[in-house]
């Protein structure tokens, strides 16, 4: 069944997964094909060259991210993969309606557990799921937001299974980054490709700086007809704050630190030269933690002292709201697919990863036979830290899991080991695939609008299936094509 | 415009300027060791070294090598070329997105390349060339603001700041030129040497020989790098320079730039109406130190009206 390939893919191999530009059998899918020809016809030495320019621009630009933790060499740039991740405008079609049956959802279900809570009432979700989250406000009860929209911003994580179906990893609903880097890569590709473009039909993603400027206007209070809204970053040595300037120009908006701003009788001023000016929207990258060292942690030097009091007092508007971290707990990321249900009276058209709930007896004897051939995972940790890779691991890893699982069985849920799919990636001079996943961008203001595209994200070391750009992960830029492929 | 933001602008500015003036301190410097003994280099560092208001590194002798890579490669020598265009960079990052595209990549490919020469390669090929790239790199990223930048309220302050940097800077160097004026007697073609030195330091050369000819005499000298209203690195027009800027930073705040406008306003017509024998009977040294010292004053004069102004004092809607 494996058939050879020409230069530069003799290295390419197929796997039981599902492969982003061939199909089993070594065929290559109808809308990769103009891609896979254009790279029969450059030798090793162009690709190179091209991949030597892209990493140069991105030098040059300082389109970099920080790594925690090393003195020399802080900045690194992100690695960036030549080829593109082409997605057909039929699999686009059912990732937007999925994605926004699901913000709905998810929206529908913070504006309820912050007010009236039917669905706790009821007992679709138990309480003790809700209060035993971390990152559950209670401070945010009974507030209202602008237009009860909790999450403006959100990044989505999907990966693509054997079957080639897109599923919901994560929803990352608090200050989800990264969207500065899809729309470098599509810059750097256009210098890299141009003869690819005219004719492949890929829909444009300009415009994500002006859809996220209107979805923050539209929050910002009724009676400031022209309002100021502003970036609230935490500083330079943040990992994304070269994505804060990014976004802050895109928009044409002041990228403020906390010490800029002030609050005075309730509401919150900025510090110009000109005086101070008074601030409406704050679209802001630091997390419920550190924003008012008031209301949560009181060692915060990031946040505005008073801010949360002004934002309760309806005279600033946060984006996203406080308190939406809740769903990004994976134990609550389990009951996604039944608040869509219960919300909407609907069949979620984005399939979850199937999770077992380990505080539930049957599904955790179920688990703990099983922790050689599961994932387990801590259910606040983020970036691949603080999980079981069951079939990775040694007996000893798993009798530590066990221990801990039993110890306290709602801090854990587990998962199938997923086989993700793979694209095709420009390493060392050839081809070869690697895992990848999609992390498309929604914004919800007046209505749910997703830029066609998304992050790519790519695990560049061989046979690795973290993703992550602390673990030497890469991207790539991501084509959404038109209906018809002109070509 | 944010006063934290402002704030950056100017410093970022002052950094370059301080790198620039240093990379062409030592460059003339070493080109004119190449004539001279090892008595009087001796006394050139010492000059140098007190200009740019920094001393010996402990324990060293007046070597070469050592000076040079303190002033130029130490990073724990906060007066060193690479510490001064971290520094710019620094502040430059921090205000992204309100400078040019082009002008952060100029900064931070001068940057990466400043870092990157190892001290073998700089020695290796010619510690010239090095210079020479520091001061180009320098004039194209003034030029690059020039052209790409909105010459408003954000360009203002890095012009104050140029401006400041550049008249405290050559203040200094007259200052430590003409201290020993009167007592030294110094054989005359060393004296030569030092003068030109001087107008070399101040890229003053050819501009000074248009209006004096090449009759090189240390008043003249004096007069051109002081008073001269046409030349960029005289410290009239750099006073001038402040001045235009802070009122039009005046007017686009709408806020009076008060205290730090009076001072500037005093020194620029001082330098206006002084007269060159007048400062050089008095006592020079203490014109010159006079000078940096109002300098300091328009700084901290402005920094407490923009940038860290009392918050009850400017309460608006």
């Amino acid at each position: 069944m494996q058939r050879m390939f020409s230069p530069p893919f003799t290295q390419y191999q197929l796997d039981t997964v599902y492969d982003e530009m061939f199909d089993s059998e070594g065929n290559t899918r109808p809308h990769y094909r103009a891609l896979h020809q254009r790279l029969l016809e450059l030798s090793p030495a162009e690709l190179r060259q091209r991949q030597q320019t892209a990493d140069i621009t991105f030098l040059n630009q300082g389109i970099t991210f920080t790594v925690y933790g090393k003195e020399e060499g802080t900045e690194r740039i992100f690695p960036y993969d030549l080829l593109p991740r082409i997605i057909t405008s039929a699999e686009w079609k059912q990732i937007e309606q999925g994605l926004i049956q699901r913000i709905t959802a998810l929206n529908m279900f913070l504006k309820d557990i912050y007010h009236e809570g039917h669905i706790l009432n009821d007992g679709t979700l138990p309480r003790h799921m809700l209060y035993t989250c971390r990152h559950f406000r209670r401070e945010m009860q009974g507030v209202r937001v602008p237009r009860d929209i909790y999450t403006s911003v959100v990044g989505t994580d999907l990966v693509r299974v054997t079957d080639g179906r897109f599923v919901v990893l994560e929803d990352n609903l608090r200050v989800p980054s990264g969207v500065s880097y899809m729309l470098a890569n599509r810059q750097v590709i256009k210098n890299a490709f141009p003869r690819l473009f005219p004719n492949y039909g890929i829909r444009p993603i300009d415009h994500y700086g002006q859809v996220l400027l209107a979805t923050l206007r539209a929050l910002a209070p009724l009676q400031r007809p022209d309002p100021t809204i502003v970036l609230l970053t935490p500083g330079v040595y943040n990992s994304a704050y070269f994505e804060h300037t990014f976004l802050a120009r895109l928009m044409g908006i002041e990228l403020v630190e906390g010490r800029d701003l002030l609050v005075h009788n309730n509401v919150v001023y900025m510090r110009t030269t000109a005086g101070l000016r008074r601030v409406d929207v704050i679209y802001r990258r630091i997390d419920d933690d550190f924003i008012d060292p008031l209301a949560f942690r009181s060692t915060s030097v990031l946040g505005v002292a008073g801010l949360m009091n002004a934002y309760r007092a309806g005279n600033v508007a946060l984006a996203n709201a406080i308190g939406t971290g809740i769903a990004d707990d994976k134990a609550i990321y389990a009951y996604v697919p039944l608040f869509i249900r219960y919300y909407l009276d609907q069949e979620p058209i984005l399939d979850n990863v199937e999770t077992y709930l380990l505080f539930d007896e049957s599904q955790r004897r179920y688990v703990l036979e099983n922790l050689d051939k599961l994932v387990v995972k801590a259910v606040g940790e983020s970036g691949g830290y603080g999980m079981l890779i069951g079939p990775h691991s040694t007996a000893e890893q798993r009798e530590q899991f066990r221990q801990q699982i039993l110890a306290d069985p709602r801090n854990y849920i587990a998962q199938p080991t997923l086989a993700i799919s793979r694209a095709p990636c420009f390493i060392d001079g050839q081809v070869e695939a690697r895992h990848v996943d999609l992390r498309p961008y929604i914004l919800y203001g007046e209505t749910i609008t997703i830029v066609p595209g998304g992050l790519t994200r790519v695990a560049l070391k061989r046979g690795s299936l973290v993703v992550n750009s602390s673990q030497g992960g890469g991207s790539k830029d991501t084509w959404v094509l038109y209906d018809e492929p002109q070509k | 415009m944010l006063s934290r933001v402002a704030d950056s602008l100017y410093w970022m500015s002052r950094y370059l300027e301080r790198a620039e003036h240093i990379a062409r301190l030592l460059d003339v410097n070493l080109n004119q060791m190449l004539d001279q003994t090892p008595g009087t280099a001796n006394h050139r560092w010492e000059r140098l070294l007190s200009s740019l208001r920094t001393s010996l590194p402990t324990g060293s002798a007046y070597d070469a090598y050592i000076l040079t890579h303190a002033l130029t490669f130490d990073l724990g020598n906060s007066a060193s070329i690479v510490s001064c265009i971290g520094a710019a960079r620094e502040n430059a990052r921090q205000v992204r997105e309100q400078i040019s595209s082009e002008m952060w990549e100029q900064l931070n490919r001068l940057f990466l390349h400043v870092k990157r020469t190892s001290q073998d390669k700089f020695w290796a090929t010619e510690p010239h060339e090095f210079f020479q790239v520091v001061k180009q790199g320098a004039h194209l990223f003034q030029g690059i603001t020039d052209a790409t930048m909105s010459h408003g309220e954000g360009w203002q302050f890095i012009q104050v700041g140029r401006a400041i940097e550049r008249a405290g800077a050559t203040a200094a160097l007259l200052d430590t030129h003409f201290t020993n004026f009167l007592t030294e007697h110094p054989n005359q073609m060393v004296d030569y040497l030092a003068w030109v030195g001087l107008l070399k330091s101040c890229t003053a050369y050819e501009a000074y020989c248009k209006v004096y000819t090449a009759d090189i005499r240390p008043e003249c000298i004096a007069e051109f790098l002081l008073l001269n209203a046409e030349f960029p690195r005289s410290v009239r027009f750099g006073v001038g320079v402040i001045h235009t800027a802070l009122q039009a930073i005046a007017s686009t705040t709408g806020r009076n730039a008060g205290r730090a406008e009076r001072l500037v306003g005093r020194l620029h017509a001082a330098l206006d109406y002084d007269q060159v024998e007048e400062i050089m009977n008095g006592s020079m040294h203490s014109y010159m130190e006079n000078i940096q010292r109002q300098c300091s004053q328009i700084h901290t004069a402005l920094h407490q009206i923009y940038i860290s102004y009392p918050i009850d004092s400017s309460l608006l809607a």
